[in-house]
């Protein structure tokens, strides 16, 4: 399978899809969020929003860019959300992906590739550490302002 | 942090059997790979039978071997067979005072994190981690 895959750039007739895949994971349809997504990701050397497809079929996503000295790191790549469903898993999709959005962080430059997870999302973030990724020296801290 | 010897045990063995999922490895076998009493070991690999992470089978060429899927499997699913990181201090000596109860909220974070750490590498990411470092 993951030969046949092709990863490319993601375009406005993607989006049904990608909004689609997002919904089915997370319950919720953010169709405004991922045209914002698209505008912010979808063109420039340091923006990638990826999708991957095999058969003319939408098989998952990946969006992330170069951020320069974000929370005092040196510039390094963030991936700030993939998405894969359920029938497509466990044959190379986001594997594919990761290594796209990966290579094109490496041709601006940067040598390390980031992300945040939800601590309690064990299939993404067991995914990322099946990819070598680590924990990163930083911690995320939030306070409830409400 | 620092786990069990029993989980630790645990951990080593079934990383034994994924990495060599054809094969049923016996009590002795794995006992003298892990220099570990095959007594000891034997308690050890019938608590994970019992969770259904490995079974056994008898016989001449019996042994023991993973049915669980190791790209699915996590070092938090083993490690909880034997112990629960993170549980509630024992009754009657809770925290009362204030900076008691501070401090417990701080190690709650800790175990936290070590559950999501733990509950995030499976055992086929283990023994990637594993080939990595014999490679270093």
């Amino acid at each position: 399978m993951s030969s046949l895959i092709r990863v490319r750039r993601a375009a406005s007739a993607d989006l049904p899809q990608v909004i689609a895949i997002d919904a089915r994971a997370t319950g919720l349809a953010k169709p405004e969020y991922w045209a914002g997504i698209l505008r912010r990701y979808g063109r420039g050397a340091r923006c990638r929003f990826l999708v991957a497809e095999a058969d003319g079929r939408l098989l998952g996503y990946i969006v992330g860019e170069v951020r320069d000295w974000e929370f005092g790191s040196p510039p390094c790549g963030w991936v700030f959300g993939i998405g894969v469903p359920a029938q497509a898993r466990e044959t190379g999709v986001a594997t594919r992906l990761l290594e796209a959005i990966t290579a094109a962080f490496r041709r601006q430059g940067v040598a390390t590739v980031r992300t945040l997870i939800a601590r309690d999302n064990r299939l993404v973030l067991s995914f990322f550490r099946s990819q070598g990724m680590t924990a990163a020296p930083v911690i995320p801290l939030e306070k409830d302002i409400g | 942090m620092r786990l069990q010897k029993n989980t630790l045990l645990a951990i080593h063995s079934v990383l034994e059997f994924a990495a060599q999922p054809a094969r049923q490895l016996s009590v002795a076998e794995i006992a003298a790979s892990l220099k570990a009493s095959p007594h000891h070991l034997a308690k050890v690999l019938r608590a994970l039978g019992r969770a259904g992470l490995v079974e056994s089978m008898r016989g001449a060429r019996g042994g023991y071997r993973l049915v669980a899927n190791a790209k699915r499997v996590t070092l938090m699913d083993v490690i909880g067979v034997f112990e629960d990181i993170g549980a509630d201090a024992p009754r009657g000596r809770r925290a009362r005072r204030p900076a008691e109860r501070a401090l417990e909220q701080v190690l709650a974070e800790i175990d936290q994190t070590a559950r999501a750490t733990f509950g995030s590498v499976t055992l086929d990411t283990m023994l990637k981690l594993t080939a990595r470092h014999g490679r270093g």
